[in-house]
């Protein structure tokens, strides 16, 4: 266990109690694994909020803490009493129960927020030793190994282990102890690793005489991508999304959004894309400000480029679905991959255009139509039951002679869809009239059990 | 015999006329049909790559723009690389485009509502040239609009073809206008060859030639596309009556 809530607590399971144990204290208990990685991302994510709100400087104090740096930023917040009641108030309203303490030290701080009483703490200046002499040795940062060598010593506390000859203890335990009580104590410093924050590239231009004309747009969309594109290779980046935001002398904004299937910081592709984006712009009485912003970037590595002696490379085509989803957007765009199912409208699936290609494919075993109607059409048909094709058919009020047909092929309903298709049955038939044209229909049961399905006639697809 | 001082007059003229179009220094890539009665047929032995190429089926296919679509998809299938569909409403059936040879990780499908939306889409897929063949469903194609996307298609060397495909039957006259595609075809189905047991033997098409740039229109009886892709002639054409007497003798005896 390495996390227990309230209701646990109180059923006795401490965090540190084996599985089997709490199970077996209390049966109902619900166990979930522990997920460090998604905790770490949540207190990173944590830290920037606080970073934003509270204090420039603020580190992740894995697993479960926050440190900061709150020097010369409590005033803000009302002094350091009101900061710290006002933090633990909004996490509590996110549904995390916290408890912060001020003190001159990191290692006074973090012993206090975790082995002291009071919720929320401020130590005041000088006072950090009578702070921390009572708490737990656990308080230091120690490896588990050197507190259970301490305990087995009779030190419990702080104080009396501050208060022990150090030349001993360093023989013994190496220079951890030492260094962390000094840590604690403030005799020696420590630093932290301040979140980095993650602000994006952006380039800017003012104009001194407001500009309107597409074509000025143009412009000087081509002299802030490069900028842009620079900043984001600085970094190892390339632009998903880009925003272009474009502030009019009215003092209101009009906004270009791209967004690229990969990562892109190619000048000239960018360029494009927000140039086709220029027509959707309205300047008003003229746009003095253009901030072009990359709201999202990812990493590109560089790529090594197969080499035409083992194989001819295949041409690059996320430029073209870029383009082309910029203008009739990422939804319209897609490929068809294979779905394992019989009923043909499950058969297939949309998947983004670049998706990568698993392989997979549609078995061959039947003819299929090119053209499958949306939804099938009712027919009027005359056929000999149970499992003979029709003689003849009427479709959008033409009747048509069935000169030869194939059939039936059976498709069942897939029970784990719904209880509606335990018993449902299908028989498509492939039919040619007499001028050659071919359909696809298929009767709603088997011809013979009412269970099956309505016996009704359908049309499902034009074959070429 | 073919000497320049000896070649019939209209032979000069056409170079004349290509070199005024700019295209006579590179040789014209094409994808033959593999049947040499349709290659004999188009300029240069098959239909022409990075040019503009309309279909569209005859009768109540022009509608449905089923034996068109595969038509369509046949040839796409021969070509190398990624393939871009435009259509305005969807309603392809993946695995049947499979089934001639065009797997589902090969097609980029775009759905653009309006018919200005597919032009433009197509257009840009034409330029783009890194795909094998770029295919559009579009209803009207004037004059203006089919050059800019037969540029396109020089400019990059992407097989372009235009399906045809009406809501009504009367609006299906729009195919007589002119056009600057390059070939036009018409496919109509005929009735499959009646097999010795019950069922639907191999697809076949009327396959008509309406109008090829630099050469002359014509009609063929064809079997519909294989899983490669890959016509072929129905067995009474291309051995000729003699052998399908003998087909007749094999099947009866």
């Amino acid at each position: 266990m390495l996390s227990v809530d309230l209701a646990a607590r109180k059923a006795g399971v401490r965090p540190g109690t084996p599985v089997a144990k709490a199970q077996a204290l209390y049966p109902d208990l619900i166990i979930m694994d522990a997920d460090q990685e998604g905790d770490r991302t949540g207190l990173e994510k944590l830290a920037l909020w606080f970073q934003q709100r509270i204090a420039p400087l603020v580190a992740v104090d894995a697993p479960d803490g926050l440190v900061l740096d709150t020097t010369g930023a409590d005033h803000l917040h009302g002094g350091e009493p009101a900061m710290l009641a006002e933090m633990v108030r909004r996490l509590r309203e996110a549904g995390i129960t916290a408890k912060a303490v001020v003190a001159d030290t990191l290692g006074a701080a973090h012993a206090l927020a975790r082995y002291g009483r009071a919720r929320t703490l401020v130590v005041p200046a000088g006072k950090t030793a009578a702070a921390i002499a009572d708490l737990p040795i656990e308080a230091l940062r120690l490896p588990d190994s050197m507190i259970e060598g301490l305990r087995a010593l009779g030190v419990a506390t702080i104080a009396p282990l501050a208060a022990m000859p150090r030349a001993p203890l360093a023989l013994r335990f190496g220079p951890d102890v030492a260094r962390r009580l000094d840590q604690a104590y403030g005799r020696i410093s420590e630093a932290i690793l301040p979140v980095r924050p993650v602000d994006p590239v952006t380039v800017s231009r003012n104009f001194a005489e407001p500009i309107g004309a597409a074509e000025t747009i143009a412009r000087y969309i081509g002299k802030l991508v490069p900028p842009l594109c620079q900043g984001l290779e600085e970094r190892g980046q390339g632009a998903r999304r880009l925003d272009l935001v474009l502030h009019r002398v009215d003092s209101r904004t009009e906004a270009i959004r791209i967004a690229t299937a990969t990562p892109v910081r190619d000048v000239k592709r960018l360029t494009r894309l927000l140039c086709e984006k220029i027509e959707t712009i309205d300047p008003g009485f003229g746009i003095e400000r253009m901030v072009l912003t990359a709201t999202l970037a990812k990493p590109i590595a560089p790529r090594q480029k197969i080499s035409s002696l083992i194989a001819e490379e295949e041409p690059d085509v996320s430029d073209l679905i870029d383009t082309l989803a910029n203008r009739v957007g990422h939804h319209s765009l897609y490929r068809f991959a294979p779905v394992e199912s019989d009923v043909p409208e499950r058969s297939f699936c949309r998947v983004p255009a670049l998706a990568p290609d698993d392989q997979k494919d549609w078995p061959h075993h039947w003819p299929r139509p090119t053209r499958l109607l949306p939804r099938p059409e009712p027919i009027e048909t005359m056929a000999v039951l149970p499992d003979h094709p029709p003689v003849f058919f009427v479709w959008r009020g033409i009747r048509r002679r069935v000169k030869c047909a194939d059939g039936p092929e059976r498709v069942f309903g897939e029970w784990w869809q719904g209880d509606a298709e335990l018993t449902t049955v299908r028989d498509y038939f492939r039919l040619e009239d007499t001028s050659g044209e071919r359909f696809w229909v298929y009767r709603s049961g088997d011809g013979e059990h009412g269970e099956t399905g309505s016996q009704g006639w359908f049309l499902h697809g034009i074959f070429g | 015999m073919s000497t320049p001082l000896s070649r019939p007059p209209l032979e000069t003229l056409r170079d004349q006329i290509r070199r005024l179009e700019g295209s006579a220094t590179r040789r014209r890539a094409v994808l033959p049909f593999g049947i040499r009665d349709i290659d004999r047929r188009l300029p240069g032995g098959g239909l022409a790559l990075g040019a503009l190429h309309e279909m569209a089926g005859g009768g109540n296919d022009a509608l449905n723009s089923a034996a068109a679509g595969q038509f369509a998809a046949g040839i796409a299938a021969r070509t190398k690389g990624k393939v871009l569909w435009v259509v305005s409403r969807q309603d392809l059936f993946a695995p049947a485009l499979k089934q001639v040879g065009l797997g589902g990780s090969r097609v980029i499908y775009v759905e653009a509502g309006a018919d200005q939306d597919v032009l433009a889409c197509f257009e840009e897929g034409l330029r783009h040239g890194g795909l094998g063949a770029v295919v559009a469903e579009v209803a009207r194609l004037s004059m203006t609009a089919s050059r800019r996307l037969q540029l396109a298609a020089e400019t990059s060397g992407a097989l372009g073809i235009a399906v045809r495909r009406w809501r009504r039957q009367t609006e299906a006259a729009d195919f007589g206008q002119p056009t600057a595609s390059v070939t036009r075809w018409r496919i109509s189905v005929l009735p499959s060859e009646t097999l010795p047991v019950p069922g639907v033997g191999r697809a076949r098409w009327l396959l008509e030639l309406i109008r090829a740039r630099a050469g002359e229109s014509a009609d063929f009886e064809v079997e519909a596309c294989d899983g490669k892709g890959r016509l072929s002639l129905p067995a009474a054409v291309a051995d000729g009556p003699d052998q399908e007497k003998a087909g007749r003798r094999r099947t009866r005896a």
